[in-house]
């Protein structure tokens, strides 16, 4: 028992070790993507990328150790376990589903800013979306 | 399969079908159980607001840096990024751990060190509001960020500045495209400075995507709000355990396990506010 609790207290300031150690490697590999350490890689697109997967790969680690170790979901019973975790796939679909949308939001403000600086140009003609030729009645 | 359902009914050994009531199936109590999906609730909630923190910034051409934009510390400390809210993170995991000491304890029945334990958790959680506090104070009143304004603006090409701003912008400063530079005020009134392009187009500073201000507020203040809630929690069960109510119960604690659960959530929450706000 005795021992049980010895080993017990040992694991969780190991569990300190490694979250305090995984966090200053995040925070070094963030610094390290934005050029501070070496200046001149934050050009690099690859780097970006790599950083960025790093950088979520580590936090889901994090979460996790925490998850498994400090709130003791390993040793809750399978279906426990399951109930709380299973709900938590949905989210995959709302980032793509929203990070999608996000960049439509992006393009089509670009787009409206570009016909908003063709207007300007324009030589007195009737502007907008759908332009109807008015004898034909054709789109132009 | 089909043994399972004709055993069922008509078993009346002690082991029976765990779903035939009487024993906790998922071998945990109704107050842990729902603790554990009110955190899953919880969760959904922070992911909603995370994720619409990412489709904006997907919506926008340009996004302060945010090694930039948090790179102040108290003590009149300028251009370290990220070190401050390094150490919060810190603050944030040994409350954590000295929390996962109070639930060992507990399980040992040890009143002492429970209240020990959960005195030093409360310290973190407190230690870290304050942090919050200062990180706040810092971009309203010194930066002027406030939930409607962003002046934390980033520029789209390289060039070079014609006025400088009395503070870390000298004129003749050369920029890159993808800088962030914060527009101070001077009286009262926002001062953005000229610059040259490398266009040969003269421009002013603009005003950086206004969502930015509304996102950090409201996310982190969310978040500190769950550490004030914590901490709170924290106060009443340690108060509740040195006074020897838990002892009576002979549970081993399960309340400061409860609460625990709810703690080790703030700080989990806080590994993603950290991914996206800080690191990303």
């Amino acid at each position: 028992m005795a021992q049980d609790y010895n080993k017990a207290k040992r694991g969780v300031y190991m569990g300190l070790l490694l979250l305090g150690a995984v966090t200053l490697v995040e925070v070094f590999l963030s610094l390290f993507g934005k050029g501070y350490i070496i200046s001149g890689v934050e050009s690099s697109k690859i780097l970006f990328a790599v950083v960025g997967i790093g950088l979520v790969v580590l936090s889901l680690y994090k979460a996790y150790f925490i998850v498994y170790e400090f709130m003791h979901m390993g040793h809750e019973v399978k279906g426990l376990r399951a109930s709380v975790l299973l709900p938590m796939l949905l989210l995959v679909w709302a980032i793509i589903a929203f990070f999608q949308e996000g960049g439509s939001w992006g393009d089509r403000r670009a787009l409206i800013e570009e016909k908003d600086k063709i207007e300007k140009e324009d030589t007195g003609k009737p502007t907008g979306m759908l332009l109807h030729d008015p004898q034909t009645k054709k789109l132009q | 399969m089909a043994t399972d359902s004709m055993v069922h009914g008509t078993d009346t050994t002690a082991d029976g079908n765990l779903w035939d009531g009487g024993k906790p199936p998922f071998k945990a109590s109704y107050g842990k159980l729902m603790m554990w999906y009110f955190l899953l609730s919880d969760a959904f909630t922070f992911s909603g607001f995370l994720i619409a923190y990412g489709a904006l910034r997907f919506s926008m051409p340009t996004w302060p840096v945010p090694d930039f934009v948090f790179s102040t510390a108290p003590f009149g400390v300028h251009h370290a990024p990220l070190i401050f809210v390094t150490f919060m993170s810190f603050l944030l995991i040994v409350s954590s751990v000295t929390m996962v000491r109070a639930v060992q304890e507990g399980h040992r029945e040890n009143l002492r060190g429970v209240v020990f334990w959960m005195f030093l958790t409360i310290l973190g959680g407190a230690g870290f509001l304050g942090c919050q506090a200062w990180e706040w104070n810092n971009l309203i009143g010194v930066e002027h960020m406030t939930v409607t304004t962003n002046p934390f603006g980033t520029h789209i090409e390289s060039g070079v500045y014609l006025e400088g701003d009395g503070h870390d912008i000298k004129e003749g400063d050369t920029f890159e495209a993808g800088d962030t530079y914060l527009i101070h005020q001077h009286g009262g009134d926002w001062e953005q400075l000229k610059f040259k392009t490398s266009g040969g187009e003269i421009k002013q500073q603009e005003f950086g995507p206004k969502a930015f201000g509304a996102l950090f507020f409201f996310i982190t203040g969310f978040h500190g709000f769950h550490v004030l809630s914590g901490v709170a929690f924290l106060l009443i069960i340690m108060i509740n355990a040195a006074s020897g109510l838990y002892v009576k119960r002979k549970n081993g604690y399960e309340m400061v396990e409860k609460i625990g659960l709810y703690w080790h959530f703030v700080d989990l929450v806080w590994v993603f506010v950290f991914l996206v706000f800080y690191l990303l």
